[in-house]
């Protein structure tokens, strides 16, 4: 936003906006972390926190929308300034359902707990959580920055993300086939780890909304990915394990 | 495999190109006002059967341009055009064009609807009669009506066609200007803020009424409002200090503009 608009309240309005999609940044991103350290240390308290958070971030994309809404109505925005409202609208969708996936992984929290879950378990979650949160850190940046370059760059790592994902899956399927007492925490942390992949592709698209705002155009090419689990077979996993 | 697809692209490309007919062309054209320059070298192309908006703040050159379009300009003191514009293959700058056969050929509306002093079918006949473009009164009849129904005013005047046109209200007298216009059959239509005295629902209908005389006309028009260009309009060219800043598919002028002049303007921002 090189120059300023003739109107001054129009780019109150706008900023409004951008300041509040930072806010429910910095919220989902704690979010997300808060529900994996709850899952890792098996802290039911953090984890409740996290689930009674949720609320603000519902409350935020309904505000964000409800003044984009009228911002349109009342300015009739074209060029940058539709972008910006637009994307704004979907980025407040994304990062609330960052919310929901960070609070979906802290309601598991409890079951994983009673199901005496050993600490290994969790160990390769750990390294996915880190990944995927470096990834939302970055996109919230690039957010306030709006750097191209930077949107591009991160578009393209979500492959590092997804490969994880499936070395985790094949490693949790292992643990279910080593011990049947496993499979009641491994399945929820399945459900976990998808959830934290799912966090990674918000965080993708979040980036390619950032690209069309500065830029106008859509980032050219499929994205990078490189999620194979849904063709893992059991017997690849006991060749692995072997 | 994908050479060949390329180079189907590019001859596809080749081929909308070719496509596009431009029914008006100006090339290099410069309007002096004395010793003042309004216009610097415009060259602008008027596509055929397209409604093309002229857009940029006041002062900026683009009634200056639209008035090139059908001599207008002649009728100011001190005024000269420099450069080239063409209807069709005409030149209209030729010393050998009539002009009044030109305004029959570039029809103009103006900002405030100015009806003659006569009556409702007056208005209308009064530029085929001059013309000589109907012998019997069925046939002016009958262009009356046509130019009344093209402009959207049938049904409101038909019943009073005898009836003074200064009676009617402000978007009436703005249509049956525009009946006037269509009358004698023109190729290309110029509109100067046409919409700009009117209130919102006449505006709308003046709008809705640009739109459907695309499919016969060529229609340029000049607009303050930005929102009108976008709503009307197929390709809009932005206008700055009598420069011709970018001329583009409207679809792309109001969503991504390739000067940050347009830009600029467009958004309301300081340059």
């Amino acid at each position: 936003m090189s120059s300023t608009h003739i109107v001054s309240i129009y780019d109150e309005e706008l900023k409004y906006l951008s300041r509040r999609i930072s806010e429910m940044g910095g919220t989902a991103e704690q979010m997300v972390a808060d529900s994996v350290r709850a899952l890792v240390t098996t802290d039911g308290a953090l984890a409740q926190k996290v689930i009674s958070e949720d609320v603000i971030l519902d409350t935020a994309e309904r505000q964000i929308n409800d003044k984009a809404i009228v911002t349109i109505a009342k300015r009739q925005p074209v060029a940058a300034d539709l972008r910006e409202i637009m994307g704004a609208i979907r980025i407040a969708a994304e990062l609330e359902r960052v919310g929901d996936l960070g609070k979906n992984t802290a309601k598991r929290v409890i079951a994983v707990q009673s199901s005496g879950m050993p600490r290994k378990l969790t160990r390769g979650l750990e390294h996915l959580a880190e990944l995927t949160l470096i990834q939302l850190k970055e996109v919230l940046d690039v957010y306030a920055t709006r750097s191209v370059e930077k949107a591009k760059a991160i578009r393209e790592r979500d492959d590092e993300i997804d490969a994880i994902y499936t070395s985790l899956f094949r490693e949790l399927l292992t643990y279910m086939m080593e011990d049947p007492r496993n499979i009641t925490p491994c399945t929820h942390l399945l459900f976990c780890a998808k959830n934290i992949e799912r966090i990674g592709d918000h965080a993708t698209n979040i980036a390619e909304t950032i690209y069309y705002m500065a830029t106008g155009s859509q980032p050219e090419g499929e994205r990078p990915k490189d999620d194979t689990s849904t063709s893992v077979v059991t017997a690849d996993v006991t060749e692995a394990s072997e | 495999m994908n050479m060949m697809s390329e180079a189907a692209v590019e001859k596809a490309l080749d081929k909308k190109m070719n496509d596009i007919s431009y029914k008006m062309i100006g090339k290099d054209v410069s309007v002096y006002y004395g010793d003042k320059r309004a216009l610097y070298d415009v060259n602008l192309n008027v596509r055929q059967n397209t409604v093309t908006a002229l857009i940029g703040p006041s002062g900026c050159g683009k009634s200056t341009f639209l008035r090139t379009l059908n001599r207008m300009n002649d009728t100011i003191e001190g005024c000269r055009v420099t450069g080239r514009i063409t209807l069709d293959t005409d030149d209209i700058y030729d010393p050998n064009i009539d002009v009044v056969e030109l305004r029959a050929r570039v029809g103009m509306v103006f900002q405030k609807p100015n009806p003659f002093p006569k009556s409702i079918y007056e208005n209308v006949a009064y530029g085929p009669r001059i013309h000589g473009l109907a012998k019997a009164k069925a046939d002016m009849d009958a262009i009356v009506e046509s130019s009344l129904q093209k402009a959207g005013l049938w049904n409101e005047v038909k019943d009073r066609l005898l009836e003074g046109g200064t009676g009617l209200s402000g978007g009436q007298q703005q249509r049956l200007c525009i009946a006037r216009a269509v009358a004698v059959s023109p190729e290309v239509i110029l509109m100067d803020e046409p919409c700009s005295a009117l209130d919102p629902i006449a505006t709308a209908k003046v709008e809705e009424l640009i739109h459907e005389l695309r499919a016969n006309f060529t229609i340029v028009i000049v607009t303050h409002s930005m929102q009108q260009a976008a709503r009307v309009s197929q390709r809009t060219a932005m206008f700055h200090l009598g420069n011709l800043v970018e001329e583009n598919d409207t679809d792309k002028m109001f969503t991504n503009p390739d000067d940050q002049r347009t830009q600029d303007y467009i958004m309301g921002r300081f340059g």
